[in-house]
């Protein structure tokens, strides 16, 4: 990296710093929003979505639901006696979805 | 843990030896000769007793024993025979492909190789019959999830991490009160269990032992690490569904929340274990190693196997009116869990 690129990323480094010292401030945000989520949402073939990193989970009230794990399961066929959660159900009701977008021209066939 | 009793020539010279001091005794061991590996009582308990020495060690017995030559000469003895039992029931599997892993992996744990046990435990097990089957499964999950840790130093990359996630789920993401094994141990206390590590070992039959020696036998050996992850995949593809008829047997049974919880735990768990062992741990280890995806069925297959014979030999024990263990358990408390017993 030459001597412009180093300087950039040293103010880049600075900003990002700067905004998280603002955003960490008391009453800097409303309480009910959920905090800034750094975490991903994977669907599995033929099987639920699984989510991982910081990303809250609650109800339409704003009540949490508590996973009671870091990585969980949630539930992609409806038919799951532990909803929002995954309890295996989806094998014996021959749940079908590809990993990927569903194509609608396919929806008779999911990709895989 | 103390040492269980001898049940042949082969466990009985082992315990003589592992009583002596390690470097002094040097005789040689008795031949191996089992026609039935898996169910064989003499060596399955030698197999286990040689194991135990990598896990939490036996009482008076001295440490150094772990690694030495004479001993890990008759653990591969025993293991030759072991393992040359599951490879021929296991059968010759067709080539594999990373890409055709999953189906395959979901193929054959969908083949039921015997009776089910959950469904047993779920509708028709009596109190003793479900704390004969706790006491069985305490040889194992009293240290779940230890055999395949082994796996982890022997992987890289994006296999490591997912056999991590999971691993670290088995342990209550390092909460004690969380860990599987701490929580199958309030399932036993609330069963009126001795749930002190290794108290059932010796009643337990060859077939439980087996169940205990297959784990070990594909987490000690860097080259079946391939099995090793599929006998993990096999296992979480299959759990959710058992443990809810567990629970549901344990509840039927008049088994509160804090009994079954070890069962309602795992069924939210292993869902999320299945999709991570199958997808993110098999089929990424079978593309870095891709001559390894044979074994990773076979791991599967034992597991299937394993499951298969104790399954057996529980239904066909208490279908005679007998119990399936060595040593019956001492009777329960009539007003345990409030059932009318």
């Amino acid at each position: 990296m030459n001597r412009v690129g180093r300087i950039r990323e040293a103010a880049a480094r600075g900003l990002r710093h700067l905004a998280a010292v603002v955003e960490a401030r008391p009453g800097s945000r409303p309480e009910q929003r959920p905090q800034p989520s750094a975490g991903d949402i994977v669907p599995y073939t033929d099987g639920p979505l699984l989510v991982r990193g910081d990303v809250p989970l609650h109800s339409v009230d704003g009540r949490a639901i508590d996973p009671g794990r870091v990585t969980y399961a949630l539930c992609r066929c409806g038919k799951s006696g532990t909803k929002p959660f995954c309890d295996g159900t989806h094998k014996a009701a021959g749940f079908q979805a590809p990993s990927g977008r569903q194509d609608p021209r396919h929806q008779n066939r999911p990709e895989r | 843990m103390r040492l269980p009793t001898a049940r042949g020539p082969l466990s009985g010279a082992l315990l003589t030896t592992l009583g002596s001091a390690p470097g002094t005794h040097r005789r040689g061991w008795p031949a191996v000769d089992s026609a039935e590996p898996l169910t064989d009582e003499d060596l399955q308990l030698a197999l286990f007793v040689c194991y135990e020495l990598h896990y939490r060690g036996w009482d008076d017995v001295a440490e150094d024993w772990e690694w030495d030559p004479v001993v890990l000469t008759l653990r591969a003895r025993l293991e030759a025979p072991f393992e040359a039992a599951l490879r021929a029931e296991a059968g010759t599997q067709p080539p594999v492909t990373p890409t055709g892993l999953a189906d395959r992996l979901t193929a054959l744990v969908g083949t039921s190789r015997g009776p089910s046990l959950a469904g047993y435990m779920q509708r028709h097990a009596t109190l003793g019959e479900f704390r004969e089957f706790v006491a069985h499964r305490s040889v194992y999950h009293l240290r779940e999830a230890d055999p395949h840790s082994w796996a982890i130093p022997r992987l890289d990359g994006r296999p490591k991490a997912a056999l991590i996630e999971i691993q670290a789920d088995e342990y209550g993401g390092g909460r004690l009160e969380r860990m599987h094994s701490e929580l199958f141990r309030t399932t036993m206390d609330q069963l009126a269990l001795d749930s002190t590590y290794g108290a059932h070992v010796d009643a337990a039959p060859a077939v439980t032992l087996a169940h205990s020696n297959v784990m070990s036998l594909l987490g000690l050996h860097r080259r079946l690490r391939g099995a090793a992850l599929g006998h993990l995949a096999a296992f979480e593809m299959t759990s959710s569904m058992a443990n809810r008829r567990y629970g549901n047997g344990l509840r039927r049974l008049g088994g509160g929340p804090v009994a079954t919880r070890f069962y309602d735990e795992h069924v939210e768990a292993d869902a999320v274990h299945e999709q991570i062992a199958v997808h993110d741990l098999c089929v990424a280890f079978a593309e870095r190693e891709p001559h390894l995806g044979g074994d990773v069925l076979f791991g599967a297959a034992c597991a299937q196997i394993a499951g298969s014979v104790t399954a057996t030999h529980l239904l066909d024990h208490w279908k005679a009116g007998r119990t399936s263990l060595l040593h019956a358990l001492p009777p329960c408390p009539d007003d345990l869990l409030g059932a009318a017993a």
